[in-house]
């Protein structure tokens, strides 16, 4: 793919104070109008967690922030050092919560499931734990899914795209790493490899087989700038390239959507309900 | 005419009229307290802004309105322009801004022009004002405008050649815009840009009093600015917080502008509107 040529428009850098005082500021304000002080974050050890704990951490005090850890037993151990390692660095209280058990015991009973029910099935399970301790402490669960994975649909439905406020969910994956350059995430964690750790070995890239790189700027130029699928041929993306990523943005689109309601009546929940979420606040 | 103006920038609960009228009311005292005589809230400072179907529970008749009535008879006797959702005797809503002053509603501007389009969906709950005066009050004929009226160039125009020394544009501009080499967002810069020149083509103070504060993930920038004839920023809000910003306005500043730089009176309006008479006939045509 030719990504080089003079006339390809590039990604502008982000501006990573700007963007670390709004979403600092939205965590600290959406979180206290809804009635709480703290949040959890499920930390994986991977970028995009580290990058929302550090900004809840600035939002709301180290003592508002609680990391979950939740490894599985197929899961690398540098994943949980990492995640440790960000908690200490943090100086966050922090809870690990092996999901194994509750995997296994729904995988164990399951035949031929493939990885990505698999995957399902773990980023479900965590979903579980984060959610049953928001209730307990109580907190509000952030999410940590990136534009770039919400809009090519790289997430669990009711799984890991399943959050009450998420900070991050309108920067691409480029612009999360300058954001954790910014925020003085260990380089350790921004150099790997991305991956939902889902299964031994896998890499994000591996799975989508393109660069964060290579799909943010095509994104960029399609969702943000409105380039035409043509123009974008023009500039010199590959044509495979360009009509892959639009069809995985389009076939995803129930992921960013709530449930379909039939419509019956005059007034119908989602259809012409249309009450804010902030109503009242 | 001199006189202290006080941009409120304040933050909103949405939908919640009591707290917001409360909050109202502090401004106006604290605002009071530090000289000024006439305080300008931002767009629907009353209700909130991401309003949807909170529009019509959040509507004041302004024949009736407690909200509104006990603003205008505020202890102080300061004068206020509020933001709020309006109901129309047959039943329209309407984004409008109320001056308020001796205990009475003096005059209503009803947002012109509703952005439907990105994340504004303004026409899908509100109607559309359809006029556009100036209103005496005893600091001079001001000119009042709710955010997106602004982006036209026509509305300062018209209210500048109607004798509007000063306009003020009451806001709930939502912040966006982190990329690139500016070192303020977007939206503020754009908002500076036009603030400057529509001051300075119009030869008027001109006022934004932007909102703080976030509705269902939008964030309002704050950032309100006082500009005078010439272009120059005489006053800024806070980015982000809540502020309220006092400046001094003095309309002699716009008698000497309007000497050295005549615009308004070397302006043809004849000619702006034989063109725009045959533009809207050929309109048609070029179609």
């Amino acid at each position: 793919m030719d990504i080089t040529s003079d006339l390809v428009g590039v990604l502008p850098p982000l501006n990573s104070g700007l963007a670390t005082q709004i979403t600092t500021r939205f965590i600290s304000e959406e979180l206290h109008k809804a009635g709480f002080e703290k949040v959890v974050v499920g930390l994986s050890g991977g970028i995009d967690s580290s990058v929302v704990a550090s900004l809840a951490v600035r939002a709301l005090g180290p003592a508002h922030v609680t990391g979950i850890l939740m490894p599985y037993r197929m899961s690398s151990p540098d994943s949980l050092s990492d995640a440790h390692g960000l908690a200490d660095k943090l100086g966050i209280p922090r809870e690990v919560f092996d999901v194994s058990p509750i995997a296994d015991g729904f995988l164990s009973r399951k035949e031929k499931m493939g990885n990505t029910r698999q995957g399902n099935v773990l980023a479900r399970a965590r979903m579980i734990v984060l959610y049953d301790f928001s209730a307990e402490l109580p907190a509000l669960v952030l999410g940590t899914s990136n534009k770039t994975e919400i809009l090519l649909g790289y997430g669990t439905l009711f799984g890991d795209l399943a959050s009450a406020l998420n900070p991050v969910g309108d920067l691409y994956k480029t612009e999360i790493r300058q954001l954790a350059k910014f925020l003085d995430i260990p380089e350790k964690i921004i150099a790997k490899p991305p991956t939902a750790d889902l299964w031994a070995g896998q890499s994000d890239e591996g799975e989508l087989g393109f660069s964060d790189a290579e799909v943010d700027r095509l994104l960029y130029h399609r969702v943000d700038l409105g380039f035409s699928p043509d123009r974008l041929v023009e500039m010199g993306f590959d044509k495979k390239f360009v009509v892959r990523v639009l069809e995985l943005i389009r076939r995803n689109q129930f992921k960013r959507c709530g449930p379909l309601i039939c419509k019956l009546s005059p007034r119908t929940v989602t259809h012409d309900f249309l009450y804010p979420r902030d109503w009242g606040m | 005419m001199k006189f202290k103006l006080a941009l409120a920038q304040i933050n909103t609960k949405l939908g919640n009229l009591e707290a917001n009228t409360r909050r109202h009311e502090e401004v106006i005292a604290q605002a009071a307290g530090e000289g000024a005589s006439l305080v300008v809230f931002p767009e629907l400072s009353l209700s909130g802004y991401l309003l949807k179907d909170l529009t019509m529970d959040s509507a004041l008749d302004p024949a009736c309105a407690a909200p509104l009535k006990h603003l205008a008879a505020n202890r102080s006797q300061t004068a206020c322009a509020v933001g709020f959702v309006e109901q129309s005797r047959d039943f329209k809503y309407y984004n409008s801004l109320a001056y308020l002053d001796g205990g009475s509603i003096q005059f209503v501007h009803r947002k012109i022009y509703l952005p439907t389009y990105g994340m504004f969906d303004e026409k899908r709950f509100f109607a559309a004002g359809d006029t556009l005066r100036p209103v005496d009050t005893r600091f001079g004929r001001l000119g009042f405008l709710i955010c997106e009226d602004i982006w036209h160039f026509s509305t300062a125009y018209l209210l500048a050649h109607q004798g509007a020394l000063m306009i003020v544009a009451s806001i709930a501009g939502p912040g966006r815009g982190v990329r690139g080499a500016n070192d303020i967002l977007g939206s503020a810069a754009s908002w500076e840009l036009l603030a400057r020149t529509v001051a300075q083509f119009n030869t008027v103070f001109f006022v934004t009093v932007n909102r703080v504060g976030f509705e269902d993930g939008l964030n309002f920038f704050g950032a309100s600015l006082v500009v005078d004839p010439y272009g120059n920023i005489l006053a800024r809000g806070k980015t982000f917080d809540e502020d309220l910003v006092i400046a001094e306005i003095d309309f002699d500043l716009v008698r000497r502008a309007r000497a050295q730089v005549p615009l308004l009176r070397d302006e043809k309006i004849e000619l702006t509107l034989r063109e725009l008479e045959r533009i809207s006939r050929e309109k048609f045509l070029l179609e």
